[in-house]
């Protein structure tokens, strides 16, 4: 299981963090799913979270999911999953990552540590909902 | 017949269609229909107790069911649903 970013985009994922920090900042990620799961684009959203939350929480609303979804559509593209950073923290799955998980999504964590992203991992949900699996990003 | 259209993460669950026809009277009545047309998506937006997942949005036109009737909310034929999750998640701590 693996996840085709090219370096442009990781490169951008990896931006989008270290202008978000202290905060986390979050987006989808749009491109075609197959044998080889392809990011072709990004949708870069706002946290809709608090304040006081946003050093460890995001949100995307329905509305900007919405929004999110008709865009990849009229791109000829699908909503194939999320990014979003980890500020100070590694960029392992959080148990509260997994609880709003969706199934199919592939979810890309930057960490970023004093303003400066390091390293993003990909993470799909079993179809149990009990785990996160990694996929390597290729 | 009431229209609910299906996001993308659980449009494997639905034969990938986007838009599914349900019968019903209320939302409650559709989702039911829903659940039973395609119970693999069952887990993915109800809890064991039926109630909808915390992420789960109906929203019917541009309303959220939530400031409506809830899963009370009536329907008419000519109604469109459509199931949106929020997206949240984040790292460690409260």
């Amino acid at each position: 299981m693996s996840i085709l970013i090219p370096p442009d985009l990781l490169s951008k994922i990896h931006a989008h963090g270290e202008r978000a920090f202290p905060d986390e900042g979050a987006g989808f990620l749009f491109g075609k799913d197959g044998d080889v799961r392809h990011v072709l684009g990004l949708y870069e959203l706002p946290n809709a979270r608090e304040d006081a939350a946003r050093h460890n929480r995001y949100l995307i609303t329905p509305q900007d999911y919405l929004k999110g979804e008709l865009e990849a559509e009229r791109l000829g593209l699908d909503v194939i999953g999320v990014f979003h950073s980890h500020p100070n923290s590694p960029n392992q799955a959080s148990e509260y990552d997994r609880d709003w998980a969706q199934p199919f999504f592939s979810y890309v964590i930057t960490s970023v540590y004093d303003a400066k992203a390091v390293e993003s991992r990909s993470w799909r949900l079993s179809e149990d909902r009990a785990q996160f699996i990694e996929e390597s990003i290729a | 017949m009431t229209i609910i259209r299906i996001p993308t993460p659980l449009r494997a669950y639905t034969a990938g269609q986007s838009e599914v026809s349900v019968n019903g009277l209320t939302v409650l009545e559709a989702i039911a229909d829903l659940t039973t047309r395609h119970p693999a998506i069952r887990p993915h937006i109800l809890q064991e107790d039926g109630e909808l997942r915390p992420f789960v949005n109906l929203f019917k036109g541009e309303e959220n069911v939530n400031n409506l009737q809830g899963l009370k909310t009536p329907l008419l034929e000519a109604d469109r649903l459509m199931l949106i999750p929020s997206i949240a998640g984040g790292c460690h701590g409260n």
